[in-house]
């Protein structure tokens, strides 16, 4: 239902906007996009995930990412059985959710306080862990865009199809 | 039976089964029923003192209002992570409330990690991506662009998720359906803000970001940005409170909360949604055949009754008015209709006006109960003729793994000792 019919026109706003440049935004910029923009330099591994993860996740999300007070990140029960995982592997559609979400809101106590080579290798390692890539595999703005994650398409869109 | 000697019999009489009587009887007779208690009260006014407030000086002049200390039961229930407590949701207390506009302390809550602490000063909203001008506005400079007020409900897409349990949750029902609230938010019409910026014609989706602890993100579509979506700075009158969202929010009626993205402060013009975790690891139904719905925005029409509810009791047989919210997030709600018989029949209930779009709808339906067990139930049509589904319905066309969009009708059942429990019926 739109807010101005036909016959009125929308109010004019004072227009105080003031210009940006696209350079000002460039740090303030942490989104993530599935095509790879917006990953940032650096380069993680598994091994390398591993230490960090057991330094800074497993009290909430458990050894191996299972067991903990915080979401399951690791699972593999069939999405069509009585009991489906929907964890990382199980469910994401998109490796670069990974990275994104962990850089703005990962640890709890800390977020935006990992480098980008730390976000890198602990999305290497949820990866790993989720049996998606090995544990030597760099993930890094080139190779991270490209993992196929299993449930791609395991999504269909209602707001496509008329939003009902 | 108790009667009330002043109404004549005709309004009375029964227009469905279990005592349902005509939605206009109230109107007509102007019948006072106690208010939140139910059922009618003898009351002594003879040969009693004055009370003790009225002899002594009362409280002094306050510079914000609370309520009374004999209303503690209205209050928000708290569902959080120990090791985080900023993690979690607090519940309204529809079962405590009445009329449509939830108060501004017991809005709902969800929150990822906390509420934070906004410098208005420094806050900024800034709009870039696909646009031909990209700018940053402070508060203060929003606060000079034209602005209207508009009230709808903002509703968790995780709202009443317990309804899909094995078992009906026994809980007052602000705890199970409370993730939902209704105010008049007051804020700019966003539209104006994209075209300033120059909206791009290929731009599809907006990426809105809060500036919360965790950054919340979600990708929102342009149709529904330009369309009746709100920068809103006030609710209820006030400006946002910090747990609403203060400075700026987000406001987009009808649509899952989640998209109502608090503490504002960028909004990225893109062709493709970012995929964020919102909209892919959450806020997405999987269905037995193990694919999952995504982007499923619209919060869908739904009912309940908020008196008689789980936790109360009723007095024993006599005259009581049912009373409940209605709500879609598709437009208006253009019927209501409430069963005593367990389904078997139904009777139109009043509906409070105005009837607004997108908003919390008020029904009343008066009821004389004659102490016999039977079954409540409320179901809500909308304007565009969508009718809430019945359990069995819901879960026959989307399983029970869905988590999200739980909008089936709700049934109490009403023992022989005036309690009331959820019930599959």
């Amino acid at each position: 239902m739109p807010l101005w019919t036909t016959l009125e026109a929308a109010p004019e706003g004072p227009k105080l906007g003031v210009s940006m440049p696209q350079e000002s935004i460039r740090d303030l910029d942490i989104s993530v996009f599935p095509d790879g923009t917006g990953l940032p330099q650096g380069k993680g591994t598994a091994v390398e995930g591993k230490t960090q993860f057991e330094a800074l996740c497993t009290r909430c999300h458990g050894v191996k990412g299972s067991g903990g007070s915080a979401e399951e990140l690791v699972g593999r029960s069939p999405l069509n059985g009585a009991r489906p995982d929907q964890t990382v592997g199980n469910y994401w559609p998109y490796a670069t959710t990974i990275f994104d979400y962990i850089r703005r809101a990962m640890p709890l106590n800390a977020p935006l306080s990992l480098s980008n080579d730390q976000v890198y290798a602990l999305t290497a390692y949820l990866l790993y862990l989720n049996g998606i890539v090995t544990d030597t595999e760099e993930m890094n703005a080139i190779t991270l865009k490209a993992v196929q994650m299993p449930n791609r398409d395991g999504f269909y869109s209602v707001w496509g199809n008329g939003g009902h | 039976m108790n009667r009330s000697p002043t109404l004549p019999e005709d309004d009375l009489q029964p227009v469905a089964g279990g005592g349902l009587l005509d939605r206009r009887m109230f109107l007509r007779h102007g019948v006072a029923l106690g208010g939140a208690g139910l059922g009618f009260l003898a009351f002594d006014a003879g040969g009693a003192d004055l009370p003790l407030w009225m002899k002594t000086p009362g409280g002094p002049l306050t510079h914000y209002g609370q309520p009374s200390p004999f209303e503690k039961e209205a209050i928000r229930w708290i569902s959080a992570n120990t090791q985080a407590p900023g993690h979690g949701v607090s519940w309204t207390p529809l079962h405590r409330l009445e009329g449509t506009i939830t108060p501004n302390g017991l809005h709902f809550e969800r929150h990822h990690n906390g509420v934070p602490t906004i410098h208005p000063e420094q806050h900024r909203l800034r709009l870039h991506g696909l646009f031909s001008k990209p700018i940053q506005l402070s508060l203060e400079q929003l606060l000079r662009y034209p602005m209207i007020s508009r009230q709808c409900f903002v509703e968790c897409g995780g709202n009443s998720h317990a309804g899909w349990h094995e078992e009906p949750i026994q809980t007052p029902v602000g705890y199970f359906h409370g993730l939902a609230s209704s105010s008049e938010w007051t804020g700019i019409p966003l539209s104006i803000l994209l075209e300033e910026a120059g909206l791009q014609p290929e731009a599809r989706w907006l990426v809105a970001e809060g500036a919360d602890a965790g950054a919340m993100n979600v990708s929102i579509p342009i149709e529904k940005a330009l369309d009746d979506t709100l920068l809103a700075l006030y609710q209820n009158g006030e400006h946002i409170r910090p747990e609403q969202g203060y400075p700026m929010r987000l406001i987009l009626p009808g649509f899952e909360a989640v998209l109502n993205v608090k503490w504002l402060q960028r909004l990225q013009a893109v062709k493709e949604p970012l995929m964020s975790r919102n909209e892919t690891a959450k806020y997405t139904e999987l269905e037995p055949s193990g694919k999952a719905r995504q982007f499923t925005f619209v919060m869908e029409a739904k009912s309940i009754i908020t008196q008689p509810s789980p936790g109360f009791q009723l007095k024993g047989p006599g005259l009581y008015q049912i009373s409940g919210l209605a709500w879609s997030g598709r437009g208006t709600i253009r019927r209501v209709e409430v069963s005593a018989d367990g389904g078997r029949s139904w009777a139109p209930a009043a509906l409070q006006e105005p009837l607004l779009s997108k908003c919390f709808t008020r029904f009343r339906l008066p009821w004389r109960w004659d102490g016999a067990p039977l079954i409540l139930k409320s179901r809500a049509i909308d304007d565009t003729g969508y009718q809430q589904p019945e359990r069995s319905t819901l879960i026959a066309e989307r399983g029970q793994r869905g988590y999200f969009h739980y909008n089936a009708i709700v049934a109490f059942a009403v023992e022989s000792d005036g309690s009331l429990r959820h019930v599959y019926a």
